[in-house]
């Protein structure tokens, strides 16, 4: 048909065309300014509404993460806005769920930076979501701040990203401690969920700090998050006749773990030694009598009889009906503190001064302790070690970073005295 | 016009409109930029790696009517491999290529690491298509299901892609300081190369399709004892398109790895193999323009729902069954959708 060829390269003409237009218009005219996210924002003051974005698991696999520290970001952020915001201003959390996939992550958060010009981002617990998001912060240059993720990498993206946490290393290492030391074992197992980047690191650094103090690691089994049957592990590990367990995966499987393993015949006398994943009200509900005796290193202990300690735990449980915050949830809570906090000091929400005054951060009187942060970037604290008794997690022993006298609970009052330099040393 | 010409200049055209939509997409027109558009050309961008995933996979279960369940796997495959070219030889490729001007020798840099990802998968889909398309029946599901589980296992005991941690800076690769150069062209361009391997996808599966060889696959899929008969040596031709399939869900996994400059197995489970079959069955099994409707709604609904909070997952879900139910055979069926149709004139089959 005639005309049909005719439209045909009638289109195939104007596109050209186009693209010649184009072409010299963009080298006409100036690019966009691309350097700022959110724009708009005046140099000194703060906005009337300040608006912080929140990624987390709200569903997924991981849900009861990402509800425990949304939990803990909103009560923080209803107790500033209650007391007056930050210096008048108030402060609106806007909630995007990542389902736990970190491609997801990487969508929310740059759906939050872009569309709802947020000023800052707080999350995630999952270091791989971190590490997927936090690129995306750096570029624009919006601080963000992750409650718990314990991952090394993650603060290594960028000088926007900060943590209120412990890294990895440090509790590999704390478990190494309290095996050795406090517990005087010598003959380790350990069982990694290999499929978790957070399990793999602990069991990596576990390994060298109990080998280096002179523990012997009697043998080393994997699983993978979502197995349901452990007895191949199990089996291998019972012959192997260690005096503890270290399984540093999520609460999720441990449970099941537990029992199979007091089903195969390992005693509740070997204990079972975890991290900070394991801490959930559900980890009972998984593994009940067989997880008696267990120990796991985290960054609160609920029966701290600190004032500041207890008056958080009195106004979550009125908050959220009875639930009892567990560490993600006192984690949300102080991270988000210490960048209201931050932005207090700074006076404004631009991006540069809120990350300057977050790095400046010494000795922040937070509800799982005196949080400082290196020059990593990362917080400075000691861990706590809890058992598993009954279905309640009671407070064991605390274990500080080297150089750094622990501060146990019953000193928790203690004034602030001139830690700094140590801890600065020991943060190297 | 001699048929070269023509689709020379068609193909101009369609490099140059997506070079136009690139521009207004990535910096906006004349200094003023689309509100919030960081955040709708990532959908964007998703929507073309979805096409490129669905309209490939349609290949074999579409057209074929094999039953595929490991298209996330090939996806790995490719995405991994074209990662790892990416990070460890990224540098070297670049210093060879010391005299061509900058983008040129970004844009090889980028077609060497997809290519050797497209092989790679492709590769793999043979390797998994030979034994298992020999037989008839439901086997085919059964070893693809296997083999995607199995890539992600492979590729977590591998640490020099990053292991549970994730690959990441994958366009920056190893070198200290970071190599910037990767990123930065692909920030401003990325959007484009998607949307043209998106075209050349559709490009390729059409005319495989409309040729004897996709005449062959139909027969296969409509009565394969009767194709057989036919002469046709069913396990080739199946085996073929499986390849084909495979290769070009690890382009997508290619692209998707330099575009999100982090790779985790976790964005590759059976869920995310589902998720593809999903796009191809909503949009209609067999047709091309279902499978890129397919691609665009599910990847852009769930975006769409974000206002309704916790309750997303469950109108997303519900959509779906609605849709289903009113058309079991998808959006499109075995139709597709032409411009021509559009204004009314009838296509001659």
């Amino acid at each position: 048909m005639k005309f049909e060829r005719f439209g045909r390269l009638f289109v195939a003409i104007a596109t050209s065309a186009v693209l010649v237009c184009a072409a010299l218009l963009n080298t006409a005219c100036e690019k966009r300014d691309t350097q700022g996210g959110p724009t708009g924002q005046s140099d000194a003051g703060l906005p009337k509404e300040i608006k912080v974005g929140i990624y987390m698991p709200m569903t997924g696999p991981t849900a009861t993460f990402g509800t425990s520290s949304v939990h803990g970001f909103q009560m923080a952020a209803d107790e500033l806005n209650a007391a007056g915001g930050i210096n008048g201003s108030m402060v609106k959390l806007i909630v995007e769920d990542d389902q736990g996939k970190p491609d997801e992550a990487k969508t929310v958060v740059t759906k939050l930076i872009s569309k709802d010009q947020v000023v800052a981002v707080l999350g995630e617990v999952g270091s791989s979501r971190s590490i997927a998001a936090a690129p995306i912060c750096q570029q624009n240059k919006v601080p963000m701040l992750t409650p718990s993720s314990t991952n090394e990498e993650v603060t290594k993206k960028g000088d926007y990203i900060f943590r209120v946490c412990y890294i990895d290393p440090f509790q590999g290492e704390v478990g190494a401690r309290f095996a050795f030391e406090t517990l005087k074992f010598k003959k380790a197992a350990i069982l990694t969920d290999i499929k978790n980047d957070y399990s793999v690191g602990l069991s990596k650094t576990f390994k060298e700090a109990f080998t280096k103090m002179g523990g012997q690691i009697v043998v080393e089994q994997t699983y993978q998050e979502g197995d349901t049957n452990f007895n191949a592990q199990l089996t291998g590990i019972r012959a192997a006749n260690p005096e503890f367990i270290y399984a540093p995966g999520y609460y999720t499987d441990i449970g099941q773990i537990a029992k199979q393993a007091r089903e195969l015949g390992i005693k509740n006398e070997v204990p079972l030694i975890g991290g900070d994943g394991w801490d959930s009200p559900k980890l009972w509900e998984g593994g009940k009598e067989a997880l008696n005796g267990c120990f796991f290193s985290n960054h609160y202990s609920i029966s701290d009889p600190s004032e500041h300690v207890q008056k958080f735990i009195k106004s979550f449980q009125e908050k959220y009906k009875g639930e009892t915050p567990d560490a993600l949830a006192a984690l949300a809570y102080d991270g988000a503190k210490v960048l209201f906090d931050a932005m207090k000091r700074a006076n404004s929400v631009k991006g540069d001064k809120v990350r300057d005054e977050l790095a400046k951060t010494q000795s922040y009187k937070g509800v799982t302790g005196l949080i400082s942060i290196n020059k990593d970037r990362n917080a400075v604290k000691s861990a706590v070690i809890l058992e598993v008794r009954d279905g309640k997690y009671v407070y064991k022993d605390t274990i500080a970073p080297p150089g750094m006298t622990a501060e146990k609970p019953a000193a928790a009052e203690a004034p602030k005295t001139a830690e700094e330099p140590k801890k600065e040393a020991a943060a190297k | 016009m001699p048929p070269l010409v023509k689709k020379l200049l068609w193909s101009l055209g369609t490099v140059g409109i997506l070079l136009v939509v690139n521009q207004v997409m990535v910096n906006g027109i004349g200094g003023y930029g689309i509100p919030a558009q960081d955040y709708y050309v990532r959908v964007l961008t998703l929507v073309g790696i979805s096409i490129i995933a669905a309209v490939s996979l349609n290949l074999i279960n579409g057209y074929t009517g094999q039953f595929s369940i490991g298209h996330a796997g090939f996806m790995a495959v490719g995405g991994y491999t074209a990662a790892y070219i990416s990070f460890y030889y990224g540098a070297g490729i670049l210093n060879t290529l010391q005299g061509l001007p900058l983008p040129v020798a970004l844009t090889i840099r980028l077609f060497i690491s997809l290519l050797i990802g497209v092989v790679f998968s492709a590769l793999a889909g043979f390797v998994v298509g030979m034994p298992s398309l020999r037989l008839k029946g439901d086997y085919l599901a059964i070893v693809t299901l296997g083999f995607g589980e199995i890539i992600r296992i492979i590729i977590l005991s591998i640490d020099s892609v990053g292991g549970a941690r994730g690959f990441s800076s994958i366009v920056q690769g190893a070198t200290e300081p970071p190599d910037q150069r990767m990123f930065e062209f692909l920030k401003e361009s990325i959007f484009f190369w998607v949307f043209l391997f998106a075209v050349i996808t559709v490009v390729i599966v059409k005319n495989l399709v409309n040729s004897t060889f996709g005449r062959a696959l139909t027969s296969i899929r409509e009565n394969e004892i009767a194709a057989e008969a036919m002469g046709i040596n069913t396990t080739r031709y199946k085996v073929i398109a499986f390849v084909i399939s495979a290769g070009l869900a690890g382009l997508a996994g290619g692209l998707f790895a330099h575009y999100d400059n982090y790779l985790n197995t976790n964005s590759f489970t059976f869920v995310k193999s589902v998720e593809v079959i999903i796009m191809i069955v909503l949009g209609g099994m067999g047709s091309i323009t279902g499978a890129i409707l397919g691609a665009t709604v599910l990847t852009i609904l769930p975006e769409l729902l974000r206002d309704l909070q916790q309750y997303r997952m469950v109108i997303y879900s519900l959509l779906l069954i609605v849709i289903m139910i009113v058309r079991p055979q998808g959006i499109l069926g075995r139709r597709e959708l032409s411009l021509s149709g559009l204004f009314g004139k009838k296509k001659t089959v």
